[in-house]
């Protein structure tokens, strides 16, 4: 019997410096064994992946999320009907919010998704997590989420210099001293919203795992990696994959317990005793997700069988000692390519 | 599984530690020391074996041997 072809949506195609995971999900799916067609979904009309030649078999403009749900919601009903979309992979965090709530209708309409539910995906954030650490027994630094500038002169103890200043959604900055950490909570109030979360630096070695839940607590795909270089955007330019079974032992831990259903990453800090520190789950793919695949662990081809109901059995095995680096490239395009995203929205 | 037999390690005398993703490269009395430990001899073994490959005096093994066990030690690499 020939195989389905899948139609599948990608967004997070900015594969830029602090690079979204678009680029890295769309080469997964092509290696996978599935037939697949992709359509990537843009929020700009620079972002690298619309143009890279071979990726996306077709490309459209989405509305930015805080436009608002019925434009969302409208062009992607216009994008399904040209191109009967079978799965959607959301791949950014400020859009998660837009895809879960109205994953329903999006059902309805014939397009599957495999995403965390509403409370998953909200009890997990940030401004939120020393609470999330003491329902689920989870080691987390001390932190506190802000919204006001003036709380910065009086933090509570045991929060003191040096501490990391979080945006809502993305981007954090190591801080010294007041004038440094005011600086940060405007810049990052500014440009995610409020709260701005302050959380203690530990000191360590950075870790990180990128997983795959299946709703019911089992975890279906788990590979543990080790950010070798990284940016000052604090992202991971390149990285490779470990052996630490006690990581891997948290992650299980917090899929089981959670029920976690769909891609997540944990961001995690080693100390040289030994301890570990969750400071922050990420709810969806990570970028370095093409290092999993290299590993032996294609997560994006789990997490679309998970979306069309596949029983899938969980993958334990990987190759540690893969490694990852990253590089930019200079793409040429031809400007009537760029005229096609400006004019019509989609190439 | 000894931390010391997890260890990967090349002919070149690089060492990858898949628990922690750290590297180091050792020299080639490094990685004959290793392979000894790994092969169960004993210290006083390994300093004969060193005084025999290498055609060094027993002070000598016995400085490489201890530095090398420290090193080890240090880095988490032994049990």
């Amino acid at each position: 019997m020939e195989k389905k072809k899948l139609n599948i949506a990608v967004t997070g195609l900015n594969n830029i410096d602090s690079p979204g995971p678009g680029v890295p999900v769309i080469r997964a799916l092509k290696k996978s064994g599935m037939d697949v067609k992709i359509i990537g979904l843009a929020y700009e009309n620079l972002e690298p992946g619309i143009y890279m030649p071979g990726l996306v078999d077709k490309s459209y403009l989405m509305p930015f999320p805080s436009t608002g749900s019925e434009a969302f919601l409208e062009r992607l009903a216009y994008i399904h009907k040209k191109e009967n979309l079978d799965i959607v992979i959301p791949n950014f965090d400020s859009e998660l919010f837009l895809f879960i709530k109205f994953n329903e209708r999006l059902k309805q309409m014939g397009i599957s998704t495999f995403l965390p539910t509403l409370e998953q995906f909200e009890e997990r954030h940030k401004d939120n997590l020393p609470e999330y650490a003491r329902k689920y027994n989870i080691t987390v630094p001390e932190s506190k989420p802000l919204v006001n500038i003036k709380e910065l002169e009086n933090l509570p103890k045991p929060l003191s210099y040096p501490y990391f200043i979080k945006g809502k959604f993305y981007e954090a900055f190591k801080v010294s001293n007041l004038a440094q950490s005011q600086y940060y909570f405007n810049k990052l109030s500014a440009k995610w919203g409020l709260p701005v979360v302050v959380q203690q630096a530990i000191q360590g070695t950075e870790v990180n795992v990128i997983a795959l839940g299946d709703g019911e607590g089992n975890t279906v795909s788990a590979v543990p990696m080790r950010k070798q270089y990284i940016t000052d955007k604090g992202k991971a330019w390149g990285g490779i994959t470990i052996s630490d079974e006690r990581l891997l032992k948290i992650t299980h831990d917090i899929i089981k317990k959670t029920k976690w259903r769909g891609a997540l990453e944990l961001e995690m800090i080693k100390t040289d005793d030994g301890e570990y520190y969750l400071i922050e789950i990420n709810p969806r793919i990570p970028a370095w997700v093409y290092l999993a695949v290299g590993a032996g662990q294609n997560l994006p081809e789990l997490l679309c069988k998970l979306a069309l109901g596949e029983k899938v059995d969980p993958i334990k095995e990987y190759k540690t000692g893969k490694m990852f680096i990253r590089y930019s490239w200079d793409l040429i395009g031809d400007i009537s390519d760029f005229e096609k995203i400006i004019v019509f929205g989609e190439l | 599984m000894s931390k010391l037999n997890s260890l990967a390690i090349s002919e070149n005398g690089f060492i990858f530690k898949p628990s922690t993703g750290e590297s180091f490269v050792t020299n080639e009395i490094g990685l004959f020391i290793i392979q000894l430990l790994k092969s169960g001899k004993k210290a006083d073994e390994i300093i004969q074996e060193i005084i025999k490959d290498f055609e060094v005096d027993n002070l000598t093994a016995g400085k490489d041997l201890y530095e090398f066990l420290d090193f080890l030690k240090k880095e988490n690499m032994t049990d």
